[in-house]
């Protein structure tokens, strides 16, 4: 009897602990996750959704500041600049038990880098991974590579034990034509642990109160439910009639109707991404178009077709002022940006048309644009707005616009002459935008490159900025790469995208300008 | 009565061949499937090698008898977008759409009995004009629509009823519902309304038509001329007879129910399988799509296969001919 | 033939003497006595002669895109733009484009794959139907047989069925061109069961009756026993069936571009205006979707009026 009542006010005492906010928060975006296996896909509300279960060693918070997580400090190795030091958080556990060691990190570093792991692209500078001690990792990369740390802000821990007892070593086994037990369970360190996961329809999360972080972070939300909803209509209406808490893609339309709607309200802010279109004008023919030449390879087409682009009408409509009109590629946040480069060039049809004609293609021609349709901010209807605006100087678009894996799968087996891209830099530095987007289509850099552009000067600084240590002349060889690349109108820019999310007006909580929420940092207001 | 039996069954394997037959068709030219599974990044020799792990540079009949096999066993490997094994999205998510389309059918069956039979009965008066006319916007306006405004009222104007998914599920095991916790009926209102409005309709109207022929025929006036109250030669004679003819349809469209599932899912958010496979067809999920078409295939034969029995029941003619339709 | 327009089956009259006939017809007197179905006649004619005569009425070509003004986006209705002085009478939609001009543009598409499905099923079901019935034997078994799976399932998921394949093996930039065909193809494939099925219960009976044996006796050739003698006396359940196709067809073509596989939003149709409209349901511009989907529904309802109407006229034992 005395036993059981001493059972009973300890768990009395626990719970009294932390009952102090035993707050649900229902959570709701347009797209799950794919998978919880955190290394198999690099896409965005797969990783945002990631990170409430498990840690990274860096991590963007909701400033996108850079701030330590599993790593408590991290530097280049005093004696060798191609080593990086990582200091392992000590007394961490995972969510069933194990301890957290430099081992776990090893084995998650390299489980990434396996070939079935979409997330190897981040870490290819990677020469070797090794523990130094329990606590310790040493990174070694093939050359100097100084923003290393920023490729591991999604690069989730797992723990070695765990994914060997469940035969998950590998991110994926498609050969073996059954799932892992890592599609729909996670061991991870993070500040929420699965109570329940339906893909696509339900998941459910409860506060982990062994969290490493609690009493550093609010950690005010007991329960987390996210519900995503495919539907703009009905995700609007879900939260207008109370049945979620908190919506993270709010469509533009509806921006304002929520904010005058009683008891919720909008958070804005700039996301880090810019919308544009690409254009192939390597290829010497087009696959779509009906000209037996490339009418991309002149200039004076490109420039034609950015003077009949008016980023400010699409702005006004079709994102109703919630957007940033862009003249370059890069967001605002980015090392190397300014705002020279980001001018808009304004619409001129006369002086358009006049290329046009100066290049030969009076008369005009034929081009298919290939767009998603569910990735972006109204994609689709940017797409739309772009085919009549192009009319207008003689070119027949003909849009196809598809669902984003289609869209990104055929884009990357460069079957496109004509597309739409967003990108996003998660290191805050030109490099990724020359390395990705510009650098010459080879095996370890220009991998998103479709233009088929290639130009000696650029591939030599994009490559020597990667390793530059000296800030000074590293920033010399960034503003030059984007003189050379300016001139070249490559991409049209659309607009620098901007982030709404709408919540009950008891929550406190902001937008994070990489579309990731950290649920840890979210308050309710009394 | 055997030989009925057998030639239906025969009929019924045929009918999944040729099933079979489109969905491993979808797998072999719809797309390629290694394309699918591997990054971007993989090369021509891991293409290979998965190549020949999944059989796919077998003969083309030695696939497909292998399809066959593995679907026998509802088998179909893992879906390409969710890296899930697809015959359990499927089983998981088989009760929403069950219950939703129970629901409606029962609601369609009931209403559509009940005003056939008042509107046959009270031809002329103005309650079943109005019934009959009411009836053609049921038929005229698309499922969809009907979904849209029914939101639009109950859950954002009035708010009154959930707009989107299945509520609060209990989950029994090897069966999750939505019957058993308020929320759960609750969110069940408008998509069973929206669903069953079609059927409602048409069961409807032809309850009325089946039942205005045999209150016309011979046997049912010589019953009321025989004295017999006007309620009891409706319900008891007339009602019977109605009720031969209508059973088949009422079959026929149980099965419609749930391929119209698809669309009133994608409009409330509702987790079934019919979701499932719209985005598995804007996805183009292959082993999901395949899956879908399989199911649904025996669904359907297997309600065929007791509609007909259920005829062959209670339609002595048909057991004089042996089956012969 | 004059026996059947007696019966008041044709109903294009040739010559007067036929019309004054036609007009004291059962079908005349029966669509004076019912105020619904002439105000059902008015609307559809209306809605046909709108869709037909749209480029001559509308005031823009919503499927060009160089008549499309991206700056008069969300114009309200009966509304002049303070940017381009255009007038806008429905209003104008997400691109600028005249709401008023994209419904009657659409219903042009929503009717032109209405009628072509249904033709396409009327004639393929009526071919393969006489064929089974006339001819008997593997023919019909073969036929029958397809037509029994082919019921097993619902047209709507034959249509997505068909229309998901077909596109498979297209190149994904002819799909926009050809989408109109697809759907054409797709609906009216998956609809012909019913016109063969009514089709071949017509001819058997009409086969085994004295006059046709009496025409293969004297030896005229089959295709003229078809043409003279079986295929008028089949045409009223055929017309029958077609009327509500044509209602049945046209919700089908608005549920597939509904569900995003039909149409695509540069031109579209009822169904697409409707799909893309759903987004402005909470944010004010009620316009966008409103108006398309009381054009829907005004146009589906009234074809089906007709069809109820003509079935009943056609059908005396219901009367």
């Amino acid at each position: 009897m005395f036993k059981k009542t001493v059972i009973a006010s300890a768990v009395m005492m626990a719970m009294l602990a932390t009952s102090a906010h035993a707050e649900t928060l229902r959570w709701t975006r347009s797209a799950d996750g794919l998978t919880l296996d955190p290394h198999s896909q690099n896409e965005g509300p797969t990783h945002a959704l990631n990170h409430q279960i498990f840690d990274t060693l860096v991590y963007q918070d909701m400033d996108v500041e850079y701030q330590p997580g599993l790593a408590t400090e991290w530097y280049v190795h005093e004696d060798d600049p191609k080593v990086w030091v990582f200091k392992i958080r000590e007394g961490v556990t995972f969510h069933e038990g194990q301890a957290l060691t430099a081992d776990d990190v090893v084995f998650s570093l390299n489980r990434a880098r396996h070939e079935h792991a979409d997330m190897r692209g981040l870490l290819t500078s990677i020469a070797e991974v090794r523990a130094e001690d329990d606590f310790t990792v040493h990174v070694e990369t093939h050359e100097p590579n100084p923003l290393l740390p920023n490729n591991l802000t999604n690069l989730f821990i797992m723990s070695r034990a765990w994914a060997e007892e469940h035969d998950v070593e590998e991110p994926q086994n498609f050969a073996a034509g059954e799932e892992t037990h890592a599609v729909r369970n996670a061991n991870g360190t993070g500040p929420f642990r699965v109570v329940s996961r339906e893909p696509d329809v339900r998941t459910v999360l409860e506060r982990n109160d062994d969290y490493w972080g609690i009493d550093h972070y609010p950690m005010e939300i007991s329960e987390l439910i996210y519900t995503p909803i495919e539907s703009a209509a009905t995700r609007v209406a879900a939260l207008l009639s109370g049945e979620v808490d908190l919506l993270q893609e709010t469509p533009v339309q509806d921006i304002e109707r929520l904010a005058n709607a009683e008891g919720l309200r909008n958070e804005q802010g700039a996301e880090n991404r810019t919308i544009f279109l690409g254009m192939d004008v390597g290829s010497a023919e087009l696959r779509s178009a009906d000209t037996d030449d490339n009418p991309f390879a002149d200039r004076r087409v490109r420039e034609a077709i950015d003077l009949a682009v008016d980023q400010t009408t699409i702005q006004r409509a079709v994102m109703r002022g919630n957007s940033e009109p862009a003249g370059v590629i890069a967001p605002p946040f980015v090392n190397g940006y300014s705002e020279e480069l980001d001018e808009v060039v304004p619409a001129d049809l006369e002086r358009a048309n006049e290329l046009m004609a100066d290049a030969g293609y009076g008369d005009g021609f034929r081009v298919t644009l290939n767009c998603p349709n569910d990735r972006y901010v109204n994609d689709e209807q940017i797409c739309q707005a772009v085919v009549s605006m192009l009319a207008r100087i003689g070119i027949t678009v003909d849009l196809v616009a598809q669902t984003r894996s289609v869209h990104f799968a055929e884009l990357a087996r460069e079957e496109y002459d004509f597309y739409m891209l967003g990108w996003g830099v998660p290191t805050m530095d030109s490099e990724y935008i020359f390395n990705y987007l510009y650098h010459t289509k080879d095996e370890d850099r220009g991998s998103w490159n479709f233009t088929g552009y290639s130009d000696e000067r650029v591939d030599e600084l994009t490559v020597d900025m990667a390793s530059e240590t000296d800030t000074e002349s590293r920033n010399a060889m960034i503003a030059e790469a984007w003189e050379i690349v300016a001139d070249e109108i490559l991409y049209i820019p659309i607009h620098h995208q901007m982030l709404t999310w709408s919540m009950r007006d008891d929550i406190d909580f902001k937008v994070q300008s990489e579309n990731t929420p950290h649920f840890k940092y979210l308050r309710f207001k009394d | 009565m055997l030989a009925f039996l057998i030639q239906r069954v025969l009929q019924a394997i045929f009918v999944m061949f040729v099933v079979a037959l489109i969905a491993f068709s979808l797998f072999h030219y719809v797309g390629d499937p290694v394309l699918n599974m591997l990054g971007q990044e993989a090369t021509e020799a891991d293409r290979d090698m998965l190549r020949s792990q999944l059989g796919l540079d077998q003969p083309v009949v030695v696939q497909f008898w292998q399809f066959i096999v593995n679907a026998a066993q509802f088998e179909f490997g893992i879906s390409y977008r969710s890296a899930r094994s697809v015959s359990e999205l499927i089983l998981e998510r088989l009760p929403a759409t069950l219950e939703l389309a129970t629901i409606s059918a029962i609601f369609a069956v009931v209403m559509g009995i009940v005003l056939g039979i008042y509107t046959a009965i009270q031809r002329g008066n103005w309650l079943s004009k109005f019934i009959m006319t009411a009836s053609l916007i049921g038929v005229s306006l698309p499922t969809f629509l009907i979904g849209i405004l029914l939101i639009y009222l109950f859950a954002v104007e009035l708010g009154w009823l959930p707009a989107f998914g299945r509520g609060e599920v209990v989950d029994l095991g090897w069966w999750n519902t939505g019957l058993l916790t308020g929320s759960g009926l609750r969110s069940l209102i408008l998509p069973a309304i929206t669903l069953g409005l079609f059927q409602l309709t048409l069961i409807m109207r032809l309850v009325r038509a089946e039942m205005l022929e045999v209150l016309r025929a011979d046997y049912i006036k010589f019953a009321r001329a025989r004295g017999l109250s006007r309620r009891v030669v409706n319900l008891r004679h007339a009602l019977k007879n109605t009720l031969i003819p209508v059973i088949t349809i009422i079959g026929l469209q149980l099965g419609t129910i749930i391929a119209f599932a698809i669309i009133t899912e994608t409009v409330f958010q509702w987790p079934g399988v019919g979701a499932l496979f719209i985005t598995a067809v804007r996805f183009v999920d292959i082993p999901v799509m395949a899956a879908y078409l399989m199911m649904i295939a025996l669904v359907f034969v297997i309600i065929n296969l007791i509609v007909d029995l259920l005829y062959y029941a209670v339609d002595p003619r048909l057991r004089v001919q042996g089956g012969a339709k | 033939m004059s026996q059947h327009a007696e019966r008041g089956d044709v109903v294009v009259p040739a010559r007067p003497g036929r019309l004054r006939t036609f007009l004291d017809s059962d079908i005349v007197y029966s669509w004076k006595q019912q105020p619904v179905v002439i105000v059902a006649t008015l609307v559809t004619l209306v809605m046909f002669a709108g869709a037909l005569f749209a480029p001559w009425i509308t005031p823009q070509n919503p499927f060009d895109p160089r008549q499309i003004d991206l700056i008069d986006a969300f114009t309200p209705p009966l509304t002049t733009s303070d940017f381009t002085g255009t007038f806008y009478l429905l209003g104008s939609d997400s691109q600028g484009r005249d709401v008023f001009s994209a419904i009657l543009y659409g219903s042009r598409i929503s009717l032109l794959v209405g009628f072509a499905a249904v033709l396409f099923a009327l004639v393929l079901g009526t071919l393969l139907g006489l064929s089974a019935g006339f001819r008997g034997g593997w023919r019909d078994a073969l036929i029958m047989r397809v037509a029994d799976v082919q019921l097993t399932f619902p047209s709507i998921l034959m249509a997505l069925l068909i229309f998901g394949v077909i596109r498979g093996f297209l190149p994904r930039s002819m799909h926009a061109e050809v989408a109109i065909i697809v759907l054409i193809v797709a609906i009216g494939l998956s609809d012909w069961v019913q016109y063969a099925r009514a089709v071949r219960g017509a001819t058997m009976v009409e086969k085994s009756k004295e006059y046709v044996q009496a025409a293969r006796v004297i030896g005229l050739p089959d295709r003229k026993i078809l043409v003279q003698h079986i295929l008028p006396n089949v045409m009223r359940p055929v017309l029958v069936i077609g009327t509500i196709g044509l209602a049945l067809a046209i919700i089908a073509e608005a549920t597939l571009s509904f569900l995003g596989v039909g149409m695509p939003a540069t031109q579209p149709s009822l169904g697409t205006l409707i799909r893309v409209g759903q987004d402005y349901m909470f944010s004010g511009e009620w316009w966008i979707l409103l108006f398309p989907g009381v054009a829907l529904l005004m146009l589906a309802l009234s074809v089906n009026l007709l069809g109820d109407w003509l079935r009943d006229v056609l059908n005396p034992k219901l009367r």
